[in-house]
């Protein structure tokens, strides 16, 4: 820290501006060690690829989140107390509310720029979720959670379902008709906890639903706590990505150990930044022109009136859908008390059973694969079939959930039965993710044969060729070298042999040792090996051969053609 | 009174009594019971004064075949003895009836008769038996007073919106039924639907929604019909899914084909 005086020395800046940022940048180098921070920090290397900006779009849009909500929450009241409404919005007038609800009205109104913020947090809200989804989907599928980044996707994990509370906390706010009967369902969903449920809610209702304190309670929530946990997962999530350093497609260049891309100052940050105003720009852009959670339709909220079409955003729809699937059967009455698994198994078991799923593949699949290296490049997702398939029965699965939280605007849509529908649904809930996984391992199997076909034998041209002789042949154009290494560099793993009946210490195999084999071989037993160097070699000696084989004239044409050169 | 008192425990004196209980009950209710709309005056469709004889021909000749002969019903069709005028016109003129098919609900299709048909129709099933009268253009008349439209959202909300949704853009029912709509239907009609409940609709009548109570709700309709979205557009004003969708097929494809081209923009 004591030497910049020397590198100063050495630079002479010329200008007057040159001079006043080099002495601008001496003066924070001699406090707070600036120098290190940009040596180190700066000339990071991030490669660039456009699937490694969905995290970004999530980044900035909950910067954008932070933005707008700090305006809102100088005008929003958490409160409710009941007031009369008598702002600018007609046919509101007179009517009897809280006070959440009149401000948030206030604040579409007759605050300016209020009802263009509102949109713009919910629309961002909507977003942030929605990036998130998108950016875990792409770490899934190519593998990117493998050693060293297991807890950074376990982090990833948290921070989706932080998401997810902070968007309902969020929800319920304006205490509008929709709000509030998004908290009744929730009101209920703890209720179904079996023993401790009633306890829960009049411990977080204050007393009976709505009682007068959730309010205010979920605004602290959603404004302080949060947020303030979201941010500081955020900065771990991102310095682990620093101390990680950034995965990598595969290419020529690109190995395990490196990492080829532009340094983050100043290519990267100028890129980077560009994209936060793309990505604020269309937020601002969709807020101005299209409406979100119109709450003044709505009406203050009121216990007893519920309206048609009340869904929760689409991130909380899944959770919604699963309560319409699920049949009213399974609801007892044990010792006196209700247990009511209709609503248990749908609203908490499944979804927890579903983040338990995310928290543990990482695990799973290193315990499957025995691979205990470290992995910076990725996977392209045909390479990792099972992988692949059970990623597509997952985004299946979760669709079909969705679908059925949308089954009465769907029956209303296309004039069917909603009975009939949810019927529908709830066998598409139990028979499309198999079809799904085995669909799409089947697809990835074969995109890998063709991958093998291509490395071995080059494109095909259409070019069909006779001979003098009247042989038919087609054209076949080799590859170039970077794109036949996209095609052979991965590796495939295979399945672990099953144990035989006894160890040869006479000990027998463990169930765990068993089903880990089970496991591996579901896993690896269909596979697509990539093509080796050998392969390769002979399929072009092949090639050669028939070269020797029949030296005439025609074939010295033949060779011509087959050898790639442009005609 | 000792004639009665000796003939108390005659073998019909319960049967009397009963009898007499009945009679009691029956006459306070006449005379007590709120009145329903009178049969006498024909009914007036926008101007048109129905013609019982003719609506009778019309009637044997288009409603008959599953109304039956009498208007007194079948398998095909309910009796429309005292339906009343309202009844009919709000299922003619919005061109529920004729009814194509057996289906979980009459669609609404092209109306088939005109306005002089709907009236004739109206009074001969008036004439039948009394029931609900078609109301007066007064009387269903959207008014612009602040207070109404509040009121009449407030009705609306806790009436109308679980079916309808909370500004009429409709909602889906059991087996196939809905609630249809509510933008573009006239004011008349909506203050028929309330007073004859077609269909799967409750009846609303005067004694659960005043008539100046369904005058406020049909301003409260007419203003939502009306006012346009202050937010943008509304994406058909149904609520968090259609926000859900347009965030993905909008939003996040957007932003998607913004990062591929930053990313294109590298290599």
């Amino acid at each position: 820290m004591s030497t910049p005086a020397g590198s100063t020395a050495a630079f002479t800046p010329t200008s007057r501006t040159a001079r006043l940022s080099a002495g601008a940048a001496d003066y924070l180098d001699e406090r707070i060690g600036a120098a290190r921070l940009v040596k180190g920090f700066a000339r990071k290397v991030f490669p660039d690829h456009w699937s490694f900006m969905l995290g970004e779009i999530a980044l900035y849009s909950f910067v954008i989140l932070l933005i707008s909500g700090t305006f809102l929450a100088l005008f929003y009241v958490p409160s409710m107390t009941l007031v009369e409404y008598e702002g600018s919005y007609a046919p509101m007038y007179g009517v009897t509310m809280s006070e959440a609800y009149a401000s948030s009205l206030n604040l579409s109104f007759d605050i300016r720029g209020g009802l263009l913020m509102r949109q713009v947090h919910h629309w961002s809200a909507l977003i942030f979720v929605a990036a998130i989804v998108v950016h875990m989907l792409r770490v899934f599928f190519t593998g990117a959670f493998r050693k060293p980044r297991e807890f950074n996707w376990v982090l990833g994990v948290v921070l989706a379902v932080l998401a997810l509370a902070e968007g309902f906390t969020g929800y319920s706010l304006p205490d509008d008709l929709l709000s509030g009967n998004g908290l009744r369902i929730i009101e209920g969903v703890i209720l179904a906890i079996p023993v401790v449920g009633t306890y829960i809610t009049f411990f977080l209702f204050g007393g009976e639903f709505p009682g007068e304190t959730i309010i205010p309670r979920l605004y602290i929530l959603h404004v302080f706590v949060l947020p303030g946990i979201i941010l500081a997962v955020i900065a771990l999530h991102l310095a682990l990505v620093v101390a990680h350093k950034h995965t990598q497609y595969p290419g020529p260049g690109r190995t395990n150990d490196n990492v080829v891309g532009f340094p983050l100052m100043p290519v990267y940050a100028a890129k980077a930044g560009g994209f936060f105003f793309i990505v604020f720009g269309v937020i601002i852009l969709i807020s101005g022109l299209v409406s979100i959670n119109a709450i003044w339709v709505y009406g203050p909220y009121d216990p007893s009136p519920v309206s048609a079409g009340t869904q929760p955003d689409w991130y909380i729809g899944f959770v919604d859908g699963l309560l319409r699937l699920m049949p009213g059967q399974p609801e007892f009455t044990l010792a006196g008390f209700t247990l009511s698994l209709n609503v248990f198994l749908p609203s908490l078991v499944v979804p927890g059973l579903m983040v338990m799923a995310l928290l543990a593949y990482p695990f799973l699949e290193q315990w499957v694969t025995g691979d205990n290296r470290e992995h910076h490049l990725l996977d392209r997702p045909r390479n990792a079939p099972v992988r692949t398939g059970i990623g597509v029965m997952a985004i299946t699965s979760y669709c079909v959930m969705w679908a059925a939280a949308g089954n009465d605007l769907m029956a209303l849509a296309f004039r069917m039965s909603i009975n009939d529908l949810t019927w529908f649904l709830r066998f598409m809930f139990f028979v499309l993710p198999p079809v799904a996984f085995v669909v799409t391992k089947r697809i990835c199997l074969s995109l890998q044969r063709k991958d093998r076909e291509l490395a071995l034998h080059g494109h095909e041209t259409g070019r069909v060729v006779r001979t003098a002789d009247g042989e038919y042949f087609e054209v076949h154009e080799p590859l170039s070298d970077t794109e036949r290494w996209l095609l052979v560099q991965h590796e495939t793993y295979r399945p672990m042999a099953i144990p035989p009946k006894a160890h040869e210490d006479g000990r027998k195999p463990s169930v765990v040792e068993r089903v880990r084999a089970n496991l591996s071989g579901f896993f690896f037993e269909d596979r697509v090996e990539p093509v080796t160097p050998r392969e390769l070699a002979a399929a072009q000696h092949h090639g050669e051969h028939e070269a020797i084989e029949q030296p005439t004239g025609d074939e010295a044409a033949r060779r011509e053609l087959t050898s790639g050169t442009p005609d | 009174m000792r004639t009665l008192a000796a003939r108390r425990r005659h073998p019909a004196a319960t049967a009397l009594l009963l009898l007499m209980a009945l009679l009691v009950t029956g006459a306070a209710y006449t005379a007590l019971a709120p009145s329903r709309a009178d049969a006498t005056i024909a009914p007036t469709v926008e101007g048109a004064v129905g013609d019982v004889d003719r609506g009778q021909e019309l009637f044997l000749a288009n409603c008959a075949t599953c109304h039956g002969l009498q208007a007194q019903g079948g398998s095909a069709g309910p009796s429309l003895i005292g339906v009343g005028a309202a009844s009919v016109d709000f299922q003619v003129a919005t061109g529920r009836m004729p009814l194509a098919q057996q289906a979980p609900q009459a669609p609404q299709k092209p109306v088939v008769f005109d306005d002089q048909d709907v009236a004739d129709l109206a009074a001969y099933v008036a004439s039948l038996a009394p029931g609900p009268a078609i109301p007066e253009p007064g009387e269903v008349e959207a008014t612009d007073d602040v207070e109404a439209i509040a009121a009449g959202g407030e009705l609306f909300r806790i009436n109308c919106a679980m079916c309808h949704n909370v500004v009429g853009s409709g909602g889906a029912l059991t087996q196939g039924k809905y609630a249809p709509p509510l933008d573009d239907v006239e004011n008349r009609h909506i203050y028929e639907a309330m007073q004859t409940g077609p269909q799967s609709m409750p009846v609303f009548n005067d004694d659960n929604i005043s008539p100046e109570e369904k005058q406020q709700i049909i301003s409260y309709l007419d203003h939502v019909n009306t006012t346009p979205s202050p937010g943008g557009w509304s994406l058909g004003s149904i609520g968090p899914v259609t926000e859900g969708l347009f965030v993905w097929v909008g939003a996040m494809v957007l932003l998607l084909g913004c990062a591929v081209w930053l990313g294109a923009k590298s290599s």
